[in-house]
């Protein structure tokens, strides 16, 4: 289950296994840890969603063949939001980048509605300064998410 | 999976008990969806009030339970906490699906579409 590590300024890290009921966990205890930032309902909700998104691709994608992957998650509150930084062991992004998030299609019958690829236009959307490189067969992925929702 | 089932008028209401609609939970909630509302009713509301957290998996299995249910069935939703509500607007699913304020609301008379 998940492992927390307190560094300093406020920053923290959560080392969990790459399975869908460990990023539950980890989402969890992330928020706790923010709770002492004293932030507002829709930031909180922004952040989670923005984390459970990013956890849910590098299961779902990055270990996808992998299942005893680790996945690694640094939080930095700064002035102008929260930067986040996570860093898996799987494979890398297709074409070694991350992908851009178009919006899906909706002026469509209803059997055709996509039922997918919504995780990274909601990344996309609501982080900033996404960045992603791949070194030594290691996925690393920052953005930061900005505090001023209500 | 908690979900519980009431009939009303000529509907039934779906409760969503669980706090969270995520990637752990999305294959189970929508196949559990399609089982309560088998054979029930065209008109289904689904009340998700107790939902604190949505993620893009969690929407996808609402998606894919509103196609499984069509053209028979249709499902409508209401109660949608601030969270759960900013997922669909994002997405523009908002525009997809007749969202009332409140499970009442859908029994008004009047659709509140959103």
């Amino acid at each position: 289950m998940p492992q927390l590590q307190n560094l300093k300024n406020n920053s923290f890290r959560i080392t969990f296994p790459g399975k869908p009921l460990a990023v539950r966990s980890a989402l969890a205890q992330m928020m706790e840890q923010l709770n002492a930032l004293d932030l507002s309902e829709g930031d909180r909700g922004n952040i989670e969603l923005v984390l459970a998104e990013a956890m849910n691709n590098i299961v779902e994608h990055a270990y996808i063949d992998t299942p005893d992957g680790t996945v690694e998650l640094q939080i930095t509150p700064t002035y102008n939001g929260l930067v986040c930084h996570l860093r898996d062991e799987g494979v890398p992004m297709p074409e070694g980048k991350a992908p851009n998030g178009s919006p899906a299609a909706l002026d469509c019958e209803t059997e055709e509605l996509p039922e997918g690829g919504f995780g990274w236009f909601l990344i996309r959307d609501l982080a900033h300064e996404l960045n992603y490189t791949r070194i030594s067969g290691k996925n690393l992925l920052s953005f930061r998410i900005s505090l001023n929702a209500k | 999976m908690q979900l519980e089932t009431t009939p009303r008028d000529d509907a039934l209401v779906v409760t969503a008990l669980m706090d969270r609609i995520d990637a752990a939970i999305a294959i189970q909630f929508k196949d559990n969806l399609r089982t309560v509302t088998e054979d029930g009713p065209p008109r289904v509301v689904l009340d998700l009030s107790h939902v604190d957290f949505l993620d893009s998996s969690g929407l996808g299995a609402v998606v894919a339970a509103m196609k499984l249910l069509a053209p028979e069935q249709k499902l409508e939703l209401a109660s949608l906490g601030a969270n759960v509500e900013k997922v669909f607007r994002l997405t523009r699913m908002d525009s997809v699906f007749t969202i009332h304020s409140t499970v009442d609301a859908a029994f008004d008379g009047i659709a509140q579409a959103s």
